[in-house]
């Protein structure tokens, strides 16, 4: 079982892109389970067809401690298996340590376990890592294997550097690697060179870069990932290609997260040459 | 020798606290909250939070502590305290029937964010507080400051929820007595009695945890402070605050609300510092000191001068919290003995600082101040020269042993002997006790140590 965590900044498409690259693994024919780590609770939506079912931490709160898998555990597109771990209100509670409960109840229910034979856990992570909380999917050797969304924007880039950091931390105690970054395309001048770099300074690469096209929000606003929605798209095919490249991928790495400096300089050096 | 294993080199450390001379805001906010009639303290927080605290105060005063817990789970950690606040709310009011719940906060509830006002805003919303009945609260996390802090964070809440220009100026004075025992609170209000001043003490511990045993217990226990008492406080002519750290805030909060005037004095303890408090009293109320007053200053003074042979030039070393540290060495040194060693466990500002070696300066010995220090390291400074006399609280004893070091009982925790619920160290007769303890302390180990020849029948 590959145990993968997905990160980046807040609105940059984690979520759209997990679940797109999911259902690519899951036609495929591999057996996945996707677990939202985001109070929103929009982690599985595409592949669920809406948000159709209650979070790990709504069904303690109303439940109390009796908690069954089958409570919190749907199958969406493919057989993929979707949880969500949800969170209080905004404004209220601490999320950061929801999610280390609900990872930790997910594994007392043995959603883990042998018998379940995954192929795939995909954590799907909220913006920055805010907090100890919001680092659980790469703590104590949760998930190995990290992917960074990013894009050609300067706060993208400053957002996946800052969660290099908190990887480099994890990695040294916990094993966890950084497995590459994922460019879901913004339309920024010379986008594809200037990842690629910053890839290479890191130490990893560009694992793919994923093109922008409309496809995807009215696949959205159908509740359904592009390969579901027009399986015939190409758009389905790049994320079928990135679903290929990461059941390939075997590059594991620490990075080596750049200074501020050095990272505006990249921007300067790419931007302008545009 | 529990402590053998102190060194005599002190290293310089700055992240490492070794036998702390102070515990949690909430202990302090708990003891506050129980000086109000009626009312039942609550801790916002996991049972483990409050249980220690209830033992912390129950292990010093010998009486039951009461209170409450909003019994925080992993989903209230997670979700927010709200729901678990609001039922407590509603269960306490329908089982206990305080006629205050005052609410202080712990280390959880504080991190998660928890909007103490605004639950109780929606408990009163909800109809869940009965009329005539009070949520009041303060917020009291632990990893700042210490159960001063705290007992001056759940002061203030008194007059933040209470305090009220509600009629004509009033001829009273409002007392703040600071982090006191309760028998010192008996004995500030005595005072003021004895020179005819309507007073009005909040927090009042007293008939509280020092009550009488009756036979029948009692949930809610005759003394504390009256809420009327508490609502008309801003009608009146002005505050006495003792101890600032423990005081001011409330006696500021007060002024600012109400214009209430205040005077921020030191603990009355000790001949001077009396003298400052009851000339303050005199000033305010305008009224004489009556004599009975001052045959109590006379007979300390009295005693101080017969036997000032015995307290010249002591080496005393002394612990404990600021206010109480501050007060008791003026008052030693007023009696020429030399306090060489000063440590508090709370923090408490350069000022505080300059004001213990203003008032050590001309002790003929190098003095050792460290405010916001530990007993490891008074323990230290002791290894490299000792003194005749050790003060503080009931964890001094192991040094006092260790060292073989005459010591005296003082401050906040006392757990292994009585009398700090009944006789005060605060007034002229308060001091009496302290001469009185010092002499003992002093005495017992001079005839321990005389040799027959020159062991005195009369001293």
């Amino acid at each position: 079982m590959r145990k993968i965590a997905i990160y980046g900044k807040g609105g940059i498409g984690k979520s759209t892109t997990t679940q797109n690259t999911v259902a690519g693994l899951a036609e495929m024919g591999a057996k996945v389970m996707v677990v939202g780590c985001d109070p929103k609770a929009d982690s599985t939506r595409l592949l669920l067809g809406g948000l159709a079912q209650r979070t790990v931490l709504d069904t303690l709160r109303e439940e109390g401690e009796d908690v069954d898998l089958v409570d919190v555990r749907k199958t969406g597109f493919g057989g993929t298996l979707c949880t969500e771990s949800g969170g209080p209100e905004p404004g209220v509670g601490c999320a950061g340590r929801g999610i280390i409960t609900s990872i930790n109840l997910l594994e007392q229910l043995g959603a883990y376990a042998e018998s379940e034979k995954l192929d795939y856990v995909f954590y799907d992570v909220l913006g920055d890592v805010v907090c100890g909380g919001f680092a659980m999917p790469i703590r104590e050797g949760k998930a190995k294997e990290i992917y960074i969304v990013v894009s050609g924007e300067m706060m993208a880039m400053y957002a996946a550097n800052n969660i290099c950091k908190g990887i480099v931390k994890f990695a040294e105690a916990g094993g966890v690697r950084l497995g590459g970054l994922i460019c879901n395309s913004r339309k920024v001048d010379n986008e594809q060179e200037m990842i690629n770099a910053f890839a290479e300074k890191l130490g990893t690469q560009m694992i793919h870069f994923v093109p922008r096209d409309n496809v995807v929000q009215r696949a959205e606003i159908n509740r359904k990932t592009v390969i579901d929605y027009e399986p015939e798209h190409g758009q389905a095919d790049e994320y079928r290609m990135l679903a290929k490249k990461i059941a390939e991928n075997e590059m594991r790495i620490i990075p080596k997260p750049l200074a501020i400096e050095e990272l505006e300089k990249l921007l300067i050096e790419y931007g302008i040459a545009a | 020798m529990l402590l053998r294993h102190t060194t005599k080199e002190i290293m310089e450390r700055s992240a490492l606290t070794v036998n702390p001379a102070k515990t949690c805001q909430p202990v302090g906010a708990m003891y506050a909250s129980l000086g109000i009639h009626g009312c039942l303290p609550h801790s916002h927080g996991s049972q483990g939070c409050y249980a220690y605290h209830r033992t912390a105060l129950t292990r010093h005063y010998k009486e039951p502590v009461i209170a409450a817990t909003s019994a925080f789970t992993e989903g209230a950690s997670v979700f927010g305290g709200q729901a678990n606040l609001l039922q407590a709310i509603d269960n306490i009011f329908a089982v206990y029937n305080p006629d205050v719940i005052a609410v202080h906060t712990t280390c959880l509830s504080e991190t998660i964010g928890d909007d103490i006002p605004q639950i109780i805003n929606k408990a009163k919303a909800d109809g869940k507080i009965p009329d005539g009945k009070y949520v009041i609260h303060a917020n009291t996390p632990s990893y700042v400051g210490s159960h001063i802090t705290g007992f001056s964070n759940m002061t203030k809440a008194m007059v933040d929820y209470f305090s009220s220009q509600n009629g004509p100026k009033q001829k009273t004075i409002n007392l703040i007595p600071g982090y006191v025992e309760p028998s010192d609170m008996s004995e500030i209000k005595r005072i003021a009695r004895e020179m005819g001043i309507s007073s009005l003490m909040f927090p009042d511990t007293s008939q509280v945890l020092n009550g009488p045993m009756t036979g029948h217990y009692q949930m809610f226990p005759a003394g504390g402070s009256k809420i009327k008492d508490l609502q008309s406080t801003g009608n009146s002519l002005g505050t006495i605050a003792m101890g600032r750290m423990a005081s001011l805030a409330a006696a500021r909060a007060l002024d600012a609300k109400c214009k209430v005037p205040y005077e921020m004095i030191d603990l009355p303890i000790g001949l001077q510092a009396t003298d400052i408090f009851v000339d303050s009293l005199r000033k305010m109320a305008g009224v004489n000191v009556p004599e009975s007053l001052s045959i109590e200053r006379g007979q300390l003074l009295d005693v101080i001068t017969d036997m000032q042979q015995y307290f010249f030039g002591k080496r005393v070393a002394l612990v404990g919290d600021p206010d109480q540290v501050l007060a008791l060495t003026k008052f030693l040194v007023s009696i020429d003995m030399y306090p060489v060693y000063i440590v508090t466990g709370s923090a408490a500002g350069k000022k505080y600082q300059k004001a213990l070696e203003e008032a050590t300066k001309d002790i003929p010995h190098e003095v050792k101040i460290k405010v916001g220090g530990d007993m490891l390291l008074l323990h230290q400074w002791i290894k490299n020269l000792s003194v005749d006399l050790l003060i503080g609280n009931t964890y001094v004893k192991y040094i006092a042993k260790d060292e073989d070091i005459p010591f005296i009982r003082f401050g906040f925790p006392i757990l292994d002997r009585i009398g700090h619920s009944y006789f005060p160290t605060v007034g002229y007769k308060g001091g009496l006790r302290l001469v009185e303890k010092i002499l003992d302390a002093v005495l017992d180990r001079k005839d321990r140590d005389s040799t027959d020849i020159n062991f005195e029948l009369v001293l």
